[in-house]
């Protein structure tokens, strides 16, 4: 029967139409700014700087080594070393970020920043209502707007930041127990030297590397 | 008086002016314009700029058609509106860095073009994604496949003047696909998901439960989706018979994907390359009998079920495991010089990238072959003595994405 297609189609219309009503499971949306949806664990907008304890100044992780500007696909991340040096989280001395912007206009949120950082410094938020009324100014991102807590990391990556606190705290108990064994060490070797053995002193120990 | 008659009259008459219009024939204010000589029309024929802001050109493309009443007689595409300047801005980034511009080649199937441009990587340097990596490639590009087809067919149908219904409840559906490829890399669209010799990240804990759930409720879908359109008589008599596109010259003009198929030539690269691991799926290539705009939109829908099929043993098959190749570095990558050429069969047709390596950490040369620009080259011969109704529609069934045209 011609039309029988149509009204086929028709009732199938009807069947979505009417199962709105009385299942949620059909309802697929939501209205948008009164109710929200939960936040993916892995979703991305732009980039922020993590640093570690109260001051941002301070605890900034960044050491400023100019990778994810070279590596940075539209080349939004500009960076400027600092002349002088700052300890890092495991008492090393290190350059810090002089500047550090990212010019979010023309950031692609493609993580990439995050990928080839070697000291956990940069990662992803997700915040995305960042409407401005400066388009020039408002979205170039500097250092102080861009350094957030790690525990904001904590808050929208859990997983991941549990992962990266993991693997920092190992590299400090690694750079801190080789430390201890270094001063436990030499302070042998100065007993041994101590009790009048002639044996010539050993060469003192070559500080600590620094992490990799 | 004969010196009067001599002389030239004061004002002469322009050589090319038309004859005066005989009597009673009309308005004598309108005259006919004088034929271009070079021209081939005979002044019945209308030249029309379809696009680059029409709502069917899916994106910014411009059709000029020459139409003679309703038929087409005459039809140029142009592309380029949307040039990003891909392949040399890829020429002087870094390898990973050309990665998230390939999410936006064909933007509604990001995590394909990613597994191309990494095939090319990986063939070139001899890197091997571990198996895991490999499982999650095969999930994800079904995937793309489903949502691209998908939301082809709600395309389609809005060309065709249902607007609204089929594209919501298309829609509707590559939600929850996209909802998964948010979980999984952090974005709905632009994944930028796989690296060189495997995956970014492991696939987030209930991942798998949550995708099983999608693909167990898709075959649903389709059926529903298919009571509402198949045998809609409306659409099977706009579609039928209209932008043939005979076999012998799908495969002379390097056609391939869906479209190739339609026209009835068994040719899938999962099953001719087998890249991947793509031989361990049985599955089978729906070909078309016409090669028209309705055997391209059913066959669509039967590579859905297929890649549903995929998809079922794929999630049930997946091991666990490393998801990237040791030998494989982020940070200062450098492939040695040589050449290499890597595809797949996307959603569109075969996807494939060609690069050379001069052992610099750019590519010396960086090659997209984008199926959408190639199949989009036949354009012409499809809708010659067509209306120009159908013109829309045969565009609407090659299933472009102007990203990847333009690049």
């Amino acid at each position: 029967m011609l039309g029988e297609g149509i009204i086929k189609g028709m009732a199938e219309t009807a069947k979505n139409f009417l199962g709105s009503y009385h299942d949620p499971e059909r309802m697929v949306t939501v209205q948008f700014p009164e109710e929200r949806l939960p936040a993916k664990e892995a979703a991305r907008s732009f980039p922020f700087l993590v640093f570690d304890g109260q001051d941002a100044e301070k605890g900034l992780r960044c050491v400023a080594c100019q990778i994810c500007e070279k590596e940075c696909p539209p080349q939004c991340i500009y960076i400027t070393k600092s002349k002088d040096k700052k300890p890092d989280y495991v008492g090393k001395a290190q350059f810090y970020p002089a500047v550090f912007d990212i010019d979010i206009s023309v950031c692609m949120s493609c993580q990439i920043c995050v990928e080839v950082c070697p000291f956990e410094a940069i990662k992803m938020d997700n915040d995305v209502e960042l409407s401005n009324t400066d388009r020039f100014g408002g979205l170039l991102l500097n250092k102080q707007l861009l350094a957030k807590p790690n525990s904001h990391f904590h808050k929208i990556h859990p997983t991941e930041a549990d992962e990266v606190d993991g693997r920092l705290a190992a590299e400090k108990a690694k750079v801190e127990a080789k430390a201890k064994a270094d001063a436990e060490a030499k302070a042998k070797a100065a007993a041994a030297g101590a009790a009048g053995a002639p044996a010539p002193k050993p060469a003192p120990k070559p500080p600590t590397p620094p992490p990799a | 008086m004969t010196t009067g008659a001599e002389q030239p009259p004061a004002v002469e008459p322009i050589p090319s002016a038309p004859a005066p219009a005989p009597e009673g024939s009309g308005n004598p204010n309108f005259t006919i314009l004088p034929k271009d000589a070079t021209d081939d029309s005979d002044g019945q024929l209308l030249e029309v700029a379809m696009g680059p802001q029409h709502p069917s050109t899916h994106g910014v493309f411009r059709m000029d058609v020459v139409l003679d009443g309703e038929k087409v007689v005459k039809l140029k595409p142009v592309f380029g509106y949307l040039h990003r300047n891909h392949e040399k801005i890829a020429e002087n980034t870094t390898y990973l860095a050309s990665m998230p511009y390939t999410d936006r080649l064909d933007y509604f199937c990001s995590l394909t073009n990613n597994w191309a441009y990494a095939l090319s990587v990986e063939k070139l340097t001899g890197l091997q994604p571990p198996e895991r990596a490999e499982y999650i490639r095969v999930i994800t590009a079904e995937l793309t496949r489903l949502v691209n087809h998908t939301c082809l067919i709600g395309f389609l149908l809005q060309d065709m003047g249902a607007l609204g219904t089929p594209l919501m409840y298309a829609f509707r559906e590559r939600e929850w696909i996209l909802d998964l490829f948010e979980s999984l890399s952090g974005s709905r669209m632009m994944c930028n998901y796989m690296r060189f010799g495997g995956c970014r990240v492991d696939l987030p804990a209930g991942w798998l439960e949550q995708a099983r759930k999608v693909v167990d409720s898709y075959p649903a879908f389709l059926d529903e989706f298919e009571t509402l359109l198949t045998e809609n008589e409306i659409l099977v008599a706009r579609t039928q018979g209209v932008g043939i596109l005979p076999a012998d010259l799908a495969v002379n003009a390097s056609i391939t994907g869906p479209m190739l198929r339609a026209s009835g030539v068994n040719y899938d690269l999962r099953k001719v390359d087998k890249y991947g691991i793509y031989d361990r799926f049985d599955f089978r290539v729906p070909l078309g009998d016409h090669g028209d705009t309705f055997d391209r939109y059913m066959i669509r829908m039967l590579e859905m079920r297929e890649s549903v099929k995929i998809l079922d043993k794929a999630l049930r098959d997946i091991p666990t495991g490393p998801i990237m190749d040791p030998k494989a570095k982020i940070r200062g990558f450098r492939p040695k010089a040589g050449e290499a050429y890597g595809r797949i069969e996307g959603p569109k047709g075969e996807l494939g990238f060609y690069l050379i390596s001069d052992g610099s950490p750019n590519p010396y040369r960086y090659r997209v072959r984008p199926p959408s620009l190639i199949n989009l080259t036949i354009l012409e011969d499809m809708c010659l003595g067509q209306d120009v109704a159908d013109v829309v529609i045969i565009l609407g069934s090659v299933d472009i994405v102007l990203g990847e045209v333009d690049r």
